[in-house]
């Protein structure tokens, strides 16, 4: 879902650049203080995966197709501030490189995509961890209703932004993207459960790592 | 050099990269959202371009040019994002 140029207006375009600079600034200073070793790989292959599965459009109903968008998967494995780290990484070089989400709209996509998604599915994950406990299914589970809400919740502001700027209205645009969203949700919670499955078999030490 | 968990993760992305000739070429939600409630004409083409399309520039095969404009990401988003942790990481934290 990123935003061309043209979808959203001027002061749309500066509040949302404003709020997503701030963020990446706030998420710089606190990798900063808190980034070890065994996060710079990691930091590395969560970058390249995200980009590589960004690519892979999966059709879902009705002509649409959706895609990854792996904010939350980040967000749960290195903590929800170096996921915003990483999908500002991922959309700038997707709009400067791949003309993939317009250069006036690079703030909105941040926010929504980046910021949004991380936030809600890493609270989410954590607070469906913190009911049920810290068993496997529990946390599986988790994953998958955290990157379901964290696509429905992009949507959402995606389609705010839209009717703010008088692209499309509230009434029409928020259904539409929300129902479409709650689809391509479903995609992005199954393949984060599935990554996260396979971290847990293969270096579960990974998910000890101190999230940021 | 010994083999690292993620040499493999990193040659996973690659490969992820590599199928991506294999995605649905259909619109995406806001696409198909925009299509539909009328707004897509409201988009405006980027100012320029490099690798437009996720199709590297000057390949005829579009399945060739996907795999290296997916391949050239993959490769970029690596170095970027491990080189920004490397800067920003603290030696004394963090080893397990």
């Amino acid at each position: 879902m990123h935003i061309p140029d043209g979808f959203i207006n001027v002061p749309t375009v500066v509040v949302t650049s404003a709020v997503s600079a701030g963020a990446i600034a706030y998420g710089v200073s606190r990798a900063n203080r808190r980034l070890g070793e065994k996060h710079v790989p990691l930091m590395g292959v969560m970058a390249a995966f995200i980009f590589a599965a960004q690519m892979l459009n999966f059709p879902v109903a009705g002509g649409t197709s959706g895609h990854v968008l792996g904010a939350a998967l980040a967000a749960i494995l290195l903590g929800p501030w170096v996921g915003v780290l990483i999908m500002a990484c991922v959309f700038i070089v997707q709009c400067l490189i791949f003309q993939d989400g317009g250069l006036t709209a690079l703030g909105a996509n941040i926010l929504n995509m980046g910021i949004i998604a991380c936030f809600v599915g890493y609270y989410l994950y954590q607070g469906v961890v913190s009911f049920w406990g810290e068993r496997r299914r529990s946390q599986l589970v988790a994953a998958f209703l955290g990157a379901w809400l964290s696509i429905v919740a992009a949507a959402a502001a995606t389609a705010i932004e839209l009717a703010v700027s008088g692209t499309s209205p509230l009434a029409v645009a928020l259904p539409a993207m929300a129902g479409v969203h709650v689809l391509i949700g479903i995609g992005e919670g199954l393949v984060t459960a599935a990554v996260i499955s396979l971290v847990m078999t293969t270096r579960a030490d990974l998910l000890q790592l101190e999230r940021v | 050099m010994k083999l690292k968990w993620w040499h493999i993760g990193f040659a996973l992305a690659l490969f992820l990269a590599i199928l991506s000739p294999l995605a649905s070429p259909a619109p995406d939600g806001l696409e198909k959202v925009a299509e539909d409630k009328g707004f897509i004409g409201r988009a405006r083409e980027a100012v320029f371009e490099l690798i437009p399309d996720y199709m590297f520039p000057g390949i005829g095969n579009e399945a060739v040019a996907t795999i290296i404009a997916g391949v050239v990401g993959t490769i970029i988003l690596f170095a970027i994002g491990y080189g920004l942790a490397w800067l920003l990481r603290s030696k004394s934290r963090g080893e397990v």
